[in-house]
């Protein structure tokens, strides 16, 4: 069930002030605006772009149930003993028949719901292939200009949306399961380029050692990386390896920095949106204008008369259209 | 631009039970809407967090544990000091019909008793959002 979405009535601009003051409402306003409203979202994203690259983000992918959420619960609770503030954004799939979703993450994370330093938003994939949209990036950015300090991005890794988290995410960290078998094989090659450290949760269950020992090895046949990820043993229900997961995750962003990959990735994210908002333009320009007329039905008609080839008439158009 | 109507769906109070909760989560996920459910024994103030930050356009709480004339109302309070005013308030449980009319003038926005048809909610929603 769609409705419209009818924007704000307060100016964004207001909004962003208070978002910025620290204000939760006004923050979850504008990332409901960014997520619904392309409109909205450009006059956003212009007026928070200064405010923006300050947080490290941390992807938390794996298999589902893999216990991400428990994961991520305690990984927070921890940062914000240090006087940190998290953002996090759950992801979970949308359901391709109505078009809605069940948000489930949120149970994990109960006693954070009233921690003042804590802004958690759950957002389904709403039919994107890769499970990352552009919403969610931007959704990202508005919990960046907000001044979260780390933001934690809780993806379902299956398929796509392992390759999408690393467009997104500073740091990605894989979350392995004992007793995943052969899934281990399958997802493999997917994953090796992926994870930036390994977690193999429940490590209280039989199995978890094999698995730490078969990750383990995978990464030592991939020679082509200038660092080898770690692998770390963590239970999160028990709340045990979790400074130990915390401290791989702030040498990685140290390693970014210090290598200079940090910048380089950054750039590259920034150079793929600016490549993307040009194409979109590009698109809407050669739609409205040679619409109008009819035009671009009359070239196809050519095309399939083959009075002409799709080459001259891209070419023609191109030369007619006035920037 | 479209979008899927947010509900959010609380069990606030101390039973254990929440299998209700769950079979109205996926009958509104099948409506096409985005279902936040946060869990068991959920606290006014968690709610009402959760329905800020989540920006929801509903939010439903379901109970059995007879505390509805307490916690219902604490959650419009929490919410309406925040400035929330435009968040659709729905109850459900096991209700005592005298009590209904009490919530109402709380501002919860209806009351849905066990043996309701889930279509009917669904239809009450899209019929009264606030926004
Ligand atoms: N034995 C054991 N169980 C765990 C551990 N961590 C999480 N779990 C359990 O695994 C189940 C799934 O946990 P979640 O945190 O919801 O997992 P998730 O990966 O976020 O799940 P989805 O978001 O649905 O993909 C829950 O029942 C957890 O209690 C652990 O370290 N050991
Ligand atoms: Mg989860």
């Amino acid at each position: 069930m769609l409705m419209k979405w009818d924007g704000d009535l307060m100016p964004y601009s207001q909004l962003i002030e208070k978002m910025l003051a620290g204000d939760k409402r006004a923050c979850a306003r504008l990332i409901s605006a960014v997520e619904n409203d392309p409109d909205a979202a450009e006059k956003i994203m212009r007026q928070i772009h200064p405010y923006t690259g300050k947080a490290h983000i941390v992807g938390i992918t794996g298999p589902p149930g893999a216990g991400k959420s428990t994961l991520t619960d305690k990984i927070v609770k921890k940062l914000i003993k240090e006087g940190k503030k998290v953002g996090v954004i759950a992801v979970d799939p949308t359901s391709p028949y109505s078009g809605g979703s069940i948000l489930g993450d949120r149970i994990r994370m109960q006693d954070l719901a009233l921690s003042p330093e804590v802004f958690i938003r759950s957002m389904g994939t709403r039919g994107h292939l890769g499970g990352l949209s552009k919403h969610t990036r931007n959704a990202l950015k508005v919990l960046d200009a907000a001044g979260y300090d780390y933001i934690i991005i809780e993806t379902v890794g299956v398929g796509q949306s392992e390759v999408d988290i690393v467009k997104v995410a500073d740091t990605v960290v894989m979350v392995m399961v004992p007793g995943l078998g052969d899934d281990i094989q399958s997802i493999k090659a997917g994953i090796m380029e992926i994870g930036d450290i390994f977690a193999i949760n429940k490590s209280d269950l039989f199995g978890a050692d094999r698995t730490a020992l078969e990750v383990n090895m995978m990464l030592d046949l991939n020679p082509d990386t200038d660092r080898r990820p770690p692998v770390v043993k963590v239970v999160a229900v028990k709340n045990e390896g979790i400074d130990d997961l915390i401290k791989e995750i702030k040498d990685h962003l140290s390693y970014l920095k210090e290598s200079g990959k940090l910048e380089e990735r950054r750039k590259n994210n920034i150079k793929e949106d600016l490549v993307e908002l040009i194409e979109e333009e590009l698109r809407k320009i050669v739609l409205t204008r040679t619409e109008d007329k009819n035009r671009l039905d009359d070239e196809v008609i050519e095309i399939y008369n083959k009075n002409k080839n799709a080459y001259e008439v891209r070419d023609d158009l191109m030369r007619r259209l006035s920037w | 631009m479209n979008r899927p109507i947010r509900v959010l769906i609380a069990k606030p109070g101390l039973d254990g039970h929440d299998r209700g909760a769950k079979v109205i989560a996926r009958a509104l996920r099948d409506a096409g809407m985005e279902v936040i459910y946060t869990g068991l024994r959920q606290t006014p103030e968690q709610i009402v967090a959760a329905a800020v930050q989540e920006d929801v356009d509903v939010v439903g709480m379901s109970l059995l544990s007879g505390a509805h004339n307490y916690l219902f109302p604490k959650v419009v309070e929490l919410l309406r000091e925040q400035g929330v005013n435009d968040v659709l308030i729905l109850g459900g449980g096991i209700i005592p019909e005298e009590d209904i009319p009490g919530l109402k003038e709380a501002g919860i926005d209806e009351i849905f008793t066990p043996g309701t048809p889930i279509s009917k909610m669904i239809e009450f929603i899209k019929n009264n959002l606030k926004r």
